[in-house]
């Protein structure tokens, strides 16, 4: 059956009470449901983040983008202003944990919300994901092929920094998905990230794709891994309904 | 993955963007996911002048092998004529 859904852009406060632009899309029915918050990656507010959007309201799920880059302006195409804030040296941790927070607390507010809010993102994003679920109110995150939670990050970047350290701090059951053709994180690093979660006492899920690298889910791009995809979905979804309900 | 990491630097020309010739004042240069190219990374280099907003920018994104041609290229040609490549 089909899930009839609105989409739209909205705005709410981030970090510092700064005003942000979000897309969202929320199903019509007035029934309660969870919320989830898409964290985009590093090349920005893009069409793919949006529709993966798109894809969580049709689940039947409030879905949240917040414009990480909303404060390089209005009406930017998302890689000019992903072009400007990698040359202002990226977005700080605490900016993201503020913006997202942000997000959740939309969310939230709507009156078909259950209480419950996840957190999804995809490469940085998925660090972001991780970095999310050590410092906010959350009900589950699902990373997807974060990079530089573990390991050496860009010494360029003094706002970020590995987040290993930050296993203990996560306050809600992680879902991971990772590809292991990659190469960041490399299959020794998820496995280092998974052992840091498991003597955390945390509850997580990992599952790990042979023949698939970074940005499997990425339909547009050489690196989709059709059967890895899938099975993620799979998993997502089963993942949302334990934590999430619905 | 997302590198991030990314080099910048001040150069000094012309671009012509999306609406026309600007006065180029700053570069980015990095190896990261592309927008466009049909590549998981590429060599992507932008011209900005940061003054006019972030769409006064002409974007590349180059495989790796087109961009060390291009590099290369780039060098072999002001070399053909140091008298006048010298800055000045």
């Amino acid at each position: 059956m089909d899930t009839a859904f609105l989409s739209e852009t909205v705005e709410f406060t981030g970090h510092h009470g700064d005003l942000l632009e979000a897309y969202a899309a929320r199903p019509v029915a007035d029934d309660r449901r969870g919320g989830i918050v898409v964290i985009h990656h590093l090349p920005g507010y893009d069409r793919a983040t949006k529709e993966y959007v798109r894809r969580f309201a049709d689940a039947g799920y409030d879905a949240v983008c917040p414009n990480l880059y909303s404060r390089v302006g209005r009406d930017v195409s998302p890689d000019d202003a992903a072009a400007a804030v990698r040359a202002q040296g990226g977005v700080p941790d605490e900016q993201v944990v503020g913006d997202v927070a942000g997000a959740v607390d939309y969310l939230r507010a709507l009156p078909t919300n259950n209480g419950k809010v996840a957190v999804i993102g995809h490469c940085s994003g998925g660090r972001h994901s991780f970095l999310c679920a050590t410092a906010l109110p959350l009900d589950a995150a699902i990373v997807c092929y974060g990079g530089l939670i573990v390991g050496e990050t860009p010494p360029q970047l003094s706002s970020m920094v590995p987040l290993i350290d930050r296993a203990p701090q996560i306050g809600c059951p992680v879902l991971g998905l990772w590809g292991n053709d990659d190469q960041f994180p490399t299959p020794v690093q998820v496995d280092e990230i998974e052992r840091a979660l498991e003597r955390a006492g945390k509850t997580y899920e990992f599952h790990r794709y042979d023949g698939a690298g970074h940005a499997f889910f990425y339909p547009d791009r050489d690196s989709y891994r059709v059967a890895a995809a899938l099975d993620g979905w799979d998993r997502i979804w089963s993942f949302l309904r334990t934590h999430l309900g619905g | 993955m997302c590198t991030h990491d990314t080099a910048v630097l001040a150069v000094s020309g012309s671009a012509k963007g999306a609406t026309g010739w600007f006065r180029a004042t700053d570069a980015s240069v990095y190896f990261d996911h592309p927008v466009h190219a049909l590549a998981d990374h590429t060599l992507n280099i932008d011209v900005r002048r940061p003054v006019d907003g972030p769409a006064a920018r002409v974007a590349l994104e180059l495989t790796a092998a087109s961009a060390r041609e291009l590099a290369q290229t780039i060098l072999r040609v002001l070399d053909a004529h140091p008298q006048l490549a010298e800055p000045g």
